[in-house]
């Protein structure tokens, strides 16, 4: 799948807002009045940035308000519903701590689940795509929320939590990898069980449908980069835990070490997250040829 | 509304015959001078006279190649457009109710109107029969002609798919399949038709043809005197169309420090 930076950011940044605010929201860390209000702008500033980056992909943006009436069915509009409401609810939690020093704990409770729904709903609008079997494997809502609150311990100061998460977090990465690897061949994806000729021989495209290129081929036919998928995995790890892991372990916590975990777990979230897109391929894909297995 | 209808009053729909199409593209033209110039946004076309140009088509045929072990291979060619499934999974993503699926008759259709260019319906098709357009930003996919097939204005014999009417090798059928004495209904019990990939569990209405068991032809030897001197060993890639593989500016870059490292 094409890696769009509208939505690597749209995922990566709105998830550790939510996942800072799902901590803020159980009163982790104690704080309130200026700290408070530090805390809560930043977490709002990663989420809104976040969501609205979302909207930069969109044909019609000035539509978007629409897409928040189809949440019967549909998980993109779930995803909009539940964070707008989070962030809603989260912003009374946030007034009255900051500005009446009055702390709502059942208030704030509701808010942090519900930030972590929302992050559970963006999970889904990939997790739910038959057609990109690397996604819809059982992993994905799992790896999107250990994503979140990693992010969230680590923005939030919790040195130690946030070590232990990292440590989940790239085991679950790992996994989500490893299995996805296998997802495609497990979901039969293949020319001959696309074309439905298989019974009659072996199949090839012997002429593509047009000479240049389409909207199918740029959205879901994406091959950049497969090629280096490993060494980019490996950067990736790196970054997002065995760095900032051993920078917190190793040093006696403080400003300047917990930003600099922070901006190394950021930019392998970002790594991880361009992975998420490059990597996934597209049944549809199969009637052009590609995702032929080595 | 975006959930799917329980059941639709008619399955209207394609029968697309694999053993008759010749691969001459007619459909495809036709599909996009009806649809640019009627129901809709217009089907744009960018640097349509330049080096690289694309556009937005419902309708693709792709050719392939189908080779048993111990036959000559057979050329395929394949009509891919809409197939209006029961089980549309581009209806349910939808977040706005654009994308919807007919009662009556079971067309899947867009209301470009409620349509913000999200394309995640392009992503949950997993027969590539939806494309964004890229000068109106909303997605455009096959209507079946739902603006010829009621149309009154128009002569009997033209109320059916352009792509259906335009076909010179009569290989695409138009007709209910929820009528099983249909034209349609008949022939894709003759012929066995299955439905497309139904792996991804779509339900589609559309049925292919599949082609008929070929004669057998004898070979003694190479038919081609060039064959031997015709490297073949990359020939599978060879047809995959634009190689997409390289990469220029930032990704460029990447991709030569990653190589280097």
């Amino acid at each position: 799948m094409h890696p769009a930076p509208s939505v690597i950011v749209f995922t990566a940044l709105s998830g550790l807002g939510f996942g800072l605010l799902a901590f803020l929201g159980v009163n982790i860390p104690d704080v309130t009045g200026m700290t408070a209000f530090i805390f809560f702008f930043i977490a709002y500033a990663l989420a809104v940035g976040g969501l609205v980056a979302s909207t930069f992909h969109l044909g019609n943006p000035q539509r978007a308000l629409k897409a928040f009436t189809q949440w019967r069915s549909s998980w993109l509009s779930r995803e909009g519903v539940f964070a707008v409401v989070s962030l809603c609810v989260m912003g009374i939690y946030a007034a009255c701590l900051i500005f009446l020093d009055l702390r709502l704990p059942v208030v704030g409770i509701i808010g942090s689940i519900l930030s972590l729904i929302s992050v559970y709903c963006t999970s889904m609008i990939y997790g739910q795509l038959k057609t990109v079997p690397r996604w819809s494997q059982p992993l994905t809502p799992f790896l999107f929320l250990a994503y979140a609150l990693t992010g969230g311990a680590l923005l939030s100061g919790q040195v130690y939590l946030a070590a232990g998460l990292m440590v989940l977090l790239m085991i679950l990465q790992y996994a989500h990898w490893t299995i996805g690897d296998t997802r495609l061949a497990a979901a039969g994806g293949t020319i001959e069980a696309a074309t439905g000729l298989g019974h009659l021989g072996k199949v090839r495209l012997l002429e593509s449908p047009h000479s240049g290129t389409n909207y199918l081929l740029r959205e879901m036919a994406f091959e950049v980069g497969r090629k280096h998928a490993v060494k980019l995995r490996v950067i990736a790890l790196l970054l997002l835990g065995i760095l900032p892991c051993a920078l917190l372990v190793l040093t006696t916590p403080g400003h300047l070490s917990a930003l600099v975990a922070i901006i190394l777990h950021m930019a392998g979230v970002f790594a991880a997250r361009w992975l998420f897109f490059a990597e996934a391929e597209h049944v549809q894909a199969l009637y052009y040829d590609r995702h032929r297995a080595a | 509304m975006t959930t799917l209808p329980q059941s639709t009053h008619k399955k209207l729909g394609l029968a697309i015959d694999l053993d008759i199409c010749v691969g001459c593209h007619a459909c495809v033209i036709n599909c996009k001078e009806w649809n640019t110039s009627n129901y809709g946004a217009p089907l744009s076309d960018q640097d349509a006279y330049g080096a690289e140009p694309v556009g937005t088509f419902l309708n693709r045929i792709h050719t392939f190649e189908v080779k048993a072990a111990d036959k000559p291979a057979q050329t395929v060619h394949f009509p891919k457009s809409c197939l209006h499934c029961d089980d549309a999974p581009c209806v349910t993503v939808c977040p706005t109710g654009a994308s919807y699926k007919r009662v009556d008759d079971g067309i899947v259709l867009v209301n470009e109107s409620d349509c913000i260019g999200c394309g995640l319906c392009a992503w949950a098709c997993p027969y590539g029969a939806r494309e964004l357009d890229a000068a109106e930003g909303v997605m455009k996919k096959c209507t079946l002609c739902v603006d010829r097939i009621y149309n009154e204005n128009l002569p009997e014999i033209d109320r059916e798919p352009a792509c259906v009417r335009t076909c010179p090798a009569n290989a695409r059928h138009f007709g209910d399949y929820a009528d099983p004495d249909s034209n349609v209904s008949r022939m894709a019990a003759e012929r066995g038709a299955v439905p497309l990939f139904p792996e991804q569990g779509t339900n589609p209405v559309n049925r292919y043809l599949p082609p008929r068991p070929k004669a057998d032809i004898q070979t003694d030897g190479d038919i081609d005197i060039l064959a031997p001197f015709l490297d073949t060993s990359g020939a599978s890639n060879s047809a995959s169309g634009p190689s997409s593989t390289t990469a220029k500016g930032l990704l460029g870059w990447l991709d030569k420090a990653l190589e280097a490292i």
